[in-house]
């Protein structure tokens, strides 16, 4: 059973993004951009990640998903609901795009994963992260708030009317 | 779902996906979904390799400050794009060759 909800998931994420990928309407890119979220929070919950898959339930989906959709009502005259959206260079980037996954996969799945590695079951990682946060990756913690704080306030310098 | 290697090509199948969104969309929204992709992909890799490999919990430290990133970045990102509109009446990255004109 958790076999076939895992490969639920991964069919979900690859069509999900595929439609954002390939799709011709923007609304329904940014739609199906919700599913792939959903569906990376379904990955982490698989792998004993409970902490980040709310997290990017949170951030995601209730944050960047709803500022992108912002940015779409924001810069497209709407008149009905299919908002189009066009690609440049689909044949040189679909064989560039093709060599690299190739390459990704040949490096993945030549290496024997198996041999020597067990996974790690973790029970609860909220605890440790916080731990974590506050020892080993304090400094980065504090240049991440300065970093937060001036990319919003540079969000609305930038968005303000009289630049 | 016990085996590393189906969440890297999972990882590596939507890293190319969002790459292929980046180069080819002209709409600059639609380039933004691509990269936030392209940083799914990463947290993918990041959290699989935190639980078949290093067995602690650094790559899940890293993914949230990824995911912190991907945020203020959202942000500054729209903000830019709402300039561009304002600017010239369309965001299509391939037509926008000049800061300010």
């Amino acid at each position: 059973m958790a076999d076939f909800i895992f490969w639920m998931i991964w069919v979900l994420i690859v069509a999900t993004a595929g439609l954002v990928a390939f799709g011709n309407n923007l609304i329904h890119s940014v739609f199906a951009l919700m599913g792939t979220f959903l569906g990376v929070a379904g990955i982490y919950i698989f792998l004993n990640a409970d902490f980040l898959a709310v997290t990017q339930i949170v951030v995601y989906v209730g944050g960047i998903l709803v500022l992108l959709v912002f940015g779409i009502m924001l810069t497209n005259k709407i008149s009905t609901a299919q908002i189009s959206q066009s690609s440049v260079q689909k044949g040189l980037g679909i064989i560039i795009v093709l060599a690299i996954l190739v390459i990704i996969l040949s490096a993945v799945l030549s290496h024997d994963w198996t041999g020597s590695i067990q996974p790690m079951n973790f029970t609860d990682t909220v605890a440790g992260i916080g731990k974590l946060l506050f020892t080993d990756y304090l400094i980065l913690f504090e240049i991440a708030s300065v970093l937060l704080l001036g990319a919003l306030v540079g969000a609305a310098t930038l968005a303000r009317k009289e630049l | 779902m016990d085996h590393l290697s189906s969440y890297l090509v999972l990882s590596a199948i939507l890293f190319s996906l969002g790459l292929y969104t980046v180069v080819t969309r002209r709409n600059a929204v639609a380039i933004l979904m691509g990269v936030e992709l392209i940083l799914n992909a990463a947290n993918i890799n990041f959290v699989a390799f935190s639980k078949f490999v290093t067995h602690n919990l650094d790559g899940h430290l890293i993914s949230v400050f990824i995911i912190m990133l991907a945020a203020a970045e959202a942000a500054v990102a729209l903000a830019i794009v709402l300039n561009l509109y304002n600017d010239r009446g369309h965001i299509n990255v391939d037509e926008a060759n000049s800061l300010k004109q």
